[in-house]
């Protein structure tokens, strides 16, 4: 068979186009994210809506803000779950609450926060340990359709089975059911949870400093972005938290070859959470 | 000259990858990357076991890192594997593909558009029809294909499935797989010092 070296050529260009066009028109800048990653996450979208090229797929995207709200979606992987990797949050619990309880107030930054499964169960340990009354959690994301999802906190109930079984095996100290009331194929996250969340869209590309924070988590984010825009998404977080704060980072993620590797100390090696020792 | 081997594996696949790599001296030229269908909460076990059971050097592939010959990278549970043209691995917590996470498609779709022609994809045993698609598109990007011999596998289905949808070069059992594998390296070999 023939290689198919055109065709490779012009999809490399269709997509620096679309990525320009992207950018240019609707403010979103997706040129540092993994190539490999853009690629696919073009071709699902080219799937669903059956077109023939990217080229045309970039005049719906362009011409039509519906089609660039879905094209948005498909981008932002909303993939989440409550208390996704438990043994996260039973070490969180071991190794980092015993000094956060030492703080009067604590302020949280959650990055990527998706449709919000992190921030409850984030909300449910800090209750459990007694430390959400002192707590604000900033939630952000830069896609406002799942945060829309996050602030509702209505979840499918199939989901709910698989939740309980993190939830303990995260260490939890209560029963997950008293955490969300059952609705038909449903369950509302509890009010108290909510309290002390204040969710709102930010772009770790494009936009600044958030927070003088305590605790800045940001879990399977960074994993869609390149090097040089990893680096740069950790000096803002590294900006945005006090000295002696606490970095979470998904598990396969790491501040390791970054700039501010330096400034930090390893807590957790297999959880991937960080201390910032100096400024 | 080859850049890449990816190999696809689902039930079954832990002996059929042992058998392979366990053949492939500790020098072998060409990187490996490797979806092996698991739990998603699975531990190093696969890795462990494979790394006692060969010369390469056999680890769970890291975000970011760039692939080497002599080396052998085995997806982490429960992440899509991608690569990169620089040669680097891209990890993804996207949505499963064909009911799994890690897809060997996945994998197989962006080592096609990264290495194109020079790229060696291997479907070996499986109950299900991932990879199949990927290595049709890696033919169709010119690499070259493999299938282990269905009549050999553990569970036949999905070197099946890729040899219908895919036609690939060769059908074989893998100590030919091996065997191929070798020879193919060493062409790598004589091409580079010319
Ligand atoms: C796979 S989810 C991770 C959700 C959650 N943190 C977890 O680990 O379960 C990735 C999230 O990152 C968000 N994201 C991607 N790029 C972003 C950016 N530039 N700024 C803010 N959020 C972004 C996506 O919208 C998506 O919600």
């Amino acid at each position: 068979m023939k290689s198919d070296s055109d065709n490779t050529l012009r999809e490399k260009i269709e997509i620096d186009l679309l990525i320009e066009a992207v950018n240019r028109f609707y403010g979103y800048d997706f040129s540092d994210y993994s190539k490999a990653h853009i690629k696919r996450r073009m071709m699902v979208f080219l799937a669903k809506h059956r077109f023939e090229s990217i080229s045309e797929m970039q005049h719906h995207v362009l011409h039509n803000p519906q089609v660039f709200e879905d094209f948005l979606n498909n981008f932002s992987i909303n993939v989440t779950e409550m208390f996704r990797d438990p043994g996260f949050y039973s070490e969180f619990r071991k190794h980092i609450i015993p000094t956060l309880k030492t703080y009067p107030y604590l302020k949280i930054w959650i990055a990527g926060c998706a449709t919000g499964e992190e921030v409850y169960s984030f909300a449910i340990m800090l209750k459990e340990e007694g430390l959400l009354s002192r707590s604000t959690i900033y939630a952000t994301d830069f896609n406002s359709e799942a945060l829309q999802k996050a602030g509702k906190a209505i979840y499918s109930i199939d989901t709910i089975k698989s939740y309980t079984a993190n939830y303990q095996k995260a260490g939890g100290k209560s029963s997950f059911s008293d955490y969300y009331m059952a609705n038909y194929n449903s369950v509302i996250i509890d009010k108290s949870l909510k309290v002390n969340v204040v969710f709102a869209e930010h772009n770790l590309v494009t936009d600044g400093v958030f927070t003088e924070a305590n605790l800045i988590v940001c879990r399977n984010v960074l994993i869609y972005f390149n090097r040089e825009l990893q680096d740069k998404v950790l000096s803002l977080f590294n900006d945005s938290l006090i000295t002696g704060g606490f970095l979470a980072l998904g598990t396969k993620e790491t501040i390791q070859f970054s700039s501010i590797a330096n400034k930090y100390s390893t807590v957790s090696k297999e959880n991937k959470i960080y201390k910032k020792s100096i400024i | 000259m080859y850049k890449a081997v990816v190999i696809g594996a689902s039930a079954g696949g832990m002996y059929a990858i042992k058998t392979l790599l366990a053949s492939l001296p500790g020098n072998f030229r060409i990187p490996i990357i490797i979806v092996q269908h698991l739990a998603p909460d699975s531990d190093n076990y696969l890795v462990e076991f494979l790394d006692k059971n060969t010369g390469l050097t056999v680890k769970e592939a890291d975000e970011k890192e760039v692939v080497k010959g002599g080396f052998v990278y085995v997806c982490p549970p429960n992440y899509h594997i991608l690569v990169e043209e620089n040669m680097s691995i891209s990890l993804s917590a996207d949505e499963k593909v064909n009911y799994s996470r890690p897809s060997i498609d996945v994998l197989f779709y962006s080592a096609a558009d990264a290495f194109q022609e020079s790229l060696i994809g291997i479907v070996l045993t499986g109950a299900n029809d991932d990879g199949a698609r990927g290595l049709f598109y890696i033919k169709k990007k010119g690499g070259l294909g493999i299938v282990q011999n269905p009549s050999e596998a553990e569970s036949p289905q999905m070197p099946t499935a890729a040899i219908l949808e895919a036609n690939p070069d060769h059908v074989l059992e893998i100590r030919q797989i091996s065997k191929m594998l070798l020879q193919l390296a060493n062409q790598n070999q004589d091409k580079n010092s010319l």
